[in-house]
């Protein structure tokens, strides 16, 4: 039987077990939005703006660990998901991309609404398509999601002609991808592991770095039951937060540039640091030559691209983190029981003083409302049960100090590209994908007005999610810069005129709420959390904040900004 | 240190920008780069010439194996290989210096391609160093025109 490329399409998504999509309109793809008008399968959300449809795909996919997916028209509307491909791909986030494409014959000929999208995010996607003929429709769709969820996950994105979508064929669906030239490698070398192992059995000061691998390997319990066996603290990349549970002792917090002191201390002071799915991010290492300067380095990575690229490491471990945590777990189950607690004593006592000496830390008795007891109060009256997404800037950084996670797949920040913008969008996704949990978006007074179109979404779709907007009236992270290393030079990053954001909300069909003083966070927050509506709260923190702890960029990671 | 470099890759439209995009976006450098059919339907060879430190070739080379449509990339420099290049030359013919031009072109075999009353069109392979030999020689005589291939390059067979 013969099908349009549209109705081959669908067909694919539904064989995917695509349930939710996220796009927006236009003409190039008008068939297949006319097509998905009696899809009964898929459940479109029709965003505000093209941007907000990549980001919430992005949050879809972390939260659900399942493919995102977005839907856009030709030109403007792939234009606009640019800044949300690079972000995915940055985070190594799954998500599939379907933009519109003016008909074969006219590519080329600067035909209204044309734009190379595939050339324009050649260096932003793992990979990408033009489909010239219907007749590869079909197998480009599979082929398409297989890459974007296999081995280091990433943003695929797919180019569709409008002739293509209106063609006919009879299609044939693959019953598997089989891509000759790409084949991720899942399953660790045994023999690396167990020169890992030697290794681990040798050291007195380990740390394990764990990054957002862990999160998209699915690896959290292997994780802690080798951290937990053979007592070694953890500390987590931004990205990694969740794939260790918060309140555990062998917590170190976050490392790296807002880091904790102990995590930084713990990493300048190891002598075998492992790394799993983390891929030694400048914010991470500071100056890099400093970084970890006593220890020998295994790293499990799934991409050999991450391997060495930055640090040079000793033992090299190519593989999926779950694969090669299990490996290691049944190796080290069965040796000789011994006593690891006390192998690492000195270590773990020597850690234990620097959490006490120096742990995260605000000013609690200045009366003024702090952006970090917000974050505090949110984590306290959700109990840490909900799902956080950030904005980017100082409050993604209070966020991942003051609401530490305790599972997987519910935090969500951009982390490589620093998107500002991403968090609403995302915390949309996210809610979608998990219609029945708490979601709330810490955000900036900036960040916020970078999606904030996306007020209508939320309401049209009820969508009740919550952002608590740290309204210093600047934007921070920059002024932070400025008062630290530009003479207190505020030079355009003053936010002072904004909208009234209680109203905003209102003028949306949301709840607007506001806290100026401490004693009024509480009330807010509950009112928000027991309203069955997108809330915006609009917290006015105290504006020339800091975040602290901060490793100055390119500085050494011991040698912190404590105060 | 140059390192060349056999790439084997799905020939896809857009393949050629992936890799050179990938060259440009991380600040590799390129020295050269060909491109052709091999035997195998769809299947292309690159071999390309770049430079770097150890860790820097490492990472070209995984970098290029990322590549969904590349199928093998192969570091030919430390192993046993021929590389050849070829360039075609138009030196000056002046009459004082036809003899010469023939000259040279005897002892580093070229072919002669194109005569004319001014000028003669050299064809000349061999490795990078060579070519560069006979055109510092040929400068002197004059050189109006020189186009050059990159290398190629291919692994020598075992001996037994
Ligand atoms: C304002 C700002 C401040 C920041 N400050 C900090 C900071 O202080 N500390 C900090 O940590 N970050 C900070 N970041 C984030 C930072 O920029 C990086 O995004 C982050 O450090 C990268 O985390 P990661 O190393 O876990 O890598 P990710 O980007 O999560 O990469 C994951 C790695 O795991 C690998 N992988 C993926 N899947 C698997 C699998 N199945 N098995 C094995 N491996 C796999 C990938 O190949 C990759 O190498 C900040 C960002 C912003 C915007
Ligand atoms: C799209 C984008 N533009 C610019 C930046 C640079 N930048 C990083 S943090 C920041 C300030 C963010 O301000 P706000 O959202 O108010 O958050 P705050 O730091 O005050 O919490 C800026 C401008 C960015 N990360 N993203």
């Amino acid at each position: 039987m013969t099908m349009t490329g549209a109705q081959i399409l669908l067909k694919a998504l539904e064989r995917e077990g695509v349930k939710h999509i996220f796009g927006f309109p236009g003409g190039a793809v008008i068939d297949l939005y006319d097509e998905l008008s009696r899809c009964p399968t898929i459940k479109h959300f029709l965003v505000r703006h093209e941007q907000g449809a990549i980001h919430a795909a992005d949050g879809y996919a972390r939260a659900a660990a399942q493919v995102g997916v977005c839907l856009v028209t030709s030109g403007p509307g792939a234009t606009n998901t640019v800044s949300g491909i690079a972000s995915a791909y940055m985070d190594s986030i799954p998500v599939v991309i379907f933009t519109g494409q003016v008909p074969t014959a006219l590519i080329g000929n600067d035909a209204f609404q044309e734009v190379d999208i595939v050339g324009i995010t050649r260096p932003c996607t793992k990979h990408n398509y033009l489909v010239k003929s219907v007749a590869d429709l079909a197998r480009v769709v599979h082929e398409a999601f297989h890459i974007a969820r296999s081995g280091r996950p990433g943003p695929v994105l797919v180019d569709l002609p409008k002739d293509v979508l209106g063609g006919r064929t009879t299609p044939k669906f693959p019953e598997q991808v089989k891509i000759k030239s790409y084949n991720p490698t899942y399953h660790a070398n045994p023999r690396q592991i167990k020169r890992a192992l030697d290794l681990i059995l040798k050291a007195q000061r380990p740390v394990i770095y764990a990054g957002g691998g862990v999160i998209s390997s699915g690896a959290a319990e292997e994780l802690t039951r080798l951290a937990e066996t053979l007592q070694i603290p953890v500390t987590n990349t931004l990205m990694g937060l969740g794939g260790f549970p918060a309140p555990h002792d062998l917590w170190l917090g976050m490392l790296g540039m807002h880091g904790t002191f102990y995590a930084n201390m713990a990493i300048h002071h190891t002598d075998l640091l492992i790394a799993i799915g983390a891929r030694f991010d400048d914010r991470v290492t500071g100056k890099i030559e400093e970084f970890a300067p006593e220890a020998k380095i295994i790293h499990i990575d799934i991409d050999p691209t991450s391997i060495s690229k930055n640090v040079v490491v000793d033992i090299p471990i190519v593989g999926d983190c779950q694969d090669a945590l299990s490996q290691l777990n049944e190796l080290i189950a069965a040796l000789e029981p011994r006593d690891w607690a006390q192998a690492h004593q000195p270590w773990l006592d020597q850690i234990a003083a620097w959490k006490r000496d120096h742990p995260l830390s605000y000013d609690r008795n200045s009366g003024e409302l702090k952006p970090q007891f917000v974050v505090e109060k949110l984590y306290e009256l959700t109990k840490g049960e909900a799902i956080i997404t950030t904005e980017v800037g100082q409050n993604q950084m209070w966020a991942a100090q003051f609401y530490p996670m305790k599972r997987p797949n519910r935090w969500m920040s951009s982390g490589g590209l620093g998107c500002m913008g991403y968090g609403f969008p995302a915390a949309l996704g996210a809610q979608v994908a998990c219609p029945h949990d708490l979601v709330i978006d810490i955000a900036g007074d900036g960040s916020i007005q970078m999606n904030i179109q996306e007020m209508a979404t939320a309401v049209e779709y009820d969508l009740p999610v919550k952002v608590a907007i740290l309204n210093n009236q600047y934007l921070g992270m920059v002024r932070q810069w400025q008062q630290l290393f530009y003479k207190g030079v505020y030079s355009q990053t003053s936010m002072a005129v904004a909208p009234d954001f209680v109203k905003l909300a209102e003028a949306y069909g949301g709840l607007g709420l506001r806290a100026e003083k401490p004693e009024e966070v509480e009330p807010v927050i509950l009112e928000a959390i027991n309203t069955r509506k997108p809330v915006l709260m609009d917290f006015r923190v105290s504006p020339e904040e800091c975040v602290t702890p901060m490793v100055p960029a390119g500085a050494p990671t011991h040698k912190m900004i404590l105060v | 240190m140059r390192h060349t470099i056999s790439v084997w890759v799905d020939n896809e439209p857009g393949l050629l920008s992936r890799v050179t995009g990938l060259f440009s976006g991380r600040g590799f450098n390129i020295e050269s780069l060909c491109v052709a059919e091999t035997v195998e339907p769809g299947v292309s060879r690159i071999t390309l010439v770049t430079s770097g430190n150890e860790q820097i070739i490492e990472q070209i080379i995984k970098q290029l194996r990322k590549l969904i449509n590349v199928i093998k990339v192969v570091d030919l420099t430390g192993t046993e290989h021929v590389e050849r290049e070829m360039a075609l030359v138009k030196v000056k013919a002046e009459d004082r210096f036809r003899a010469e031009v023939l000259r040279i072109a005897d002892i580093f075999r070229c072919r002669v391609v194109d005569v004319s009353p001014h000028a003669y069109t050299l064809e000349i392979t061999g490795n990078n160093e060579k070519i560069g030999a006979v055109l510092d020689l040929l400068k002197t005589l004059g050189i109006q025109e020189v186009v050059r291939t990159g290398t190629l390059a291919i692994q020598r067979s075992k001996k037994n």
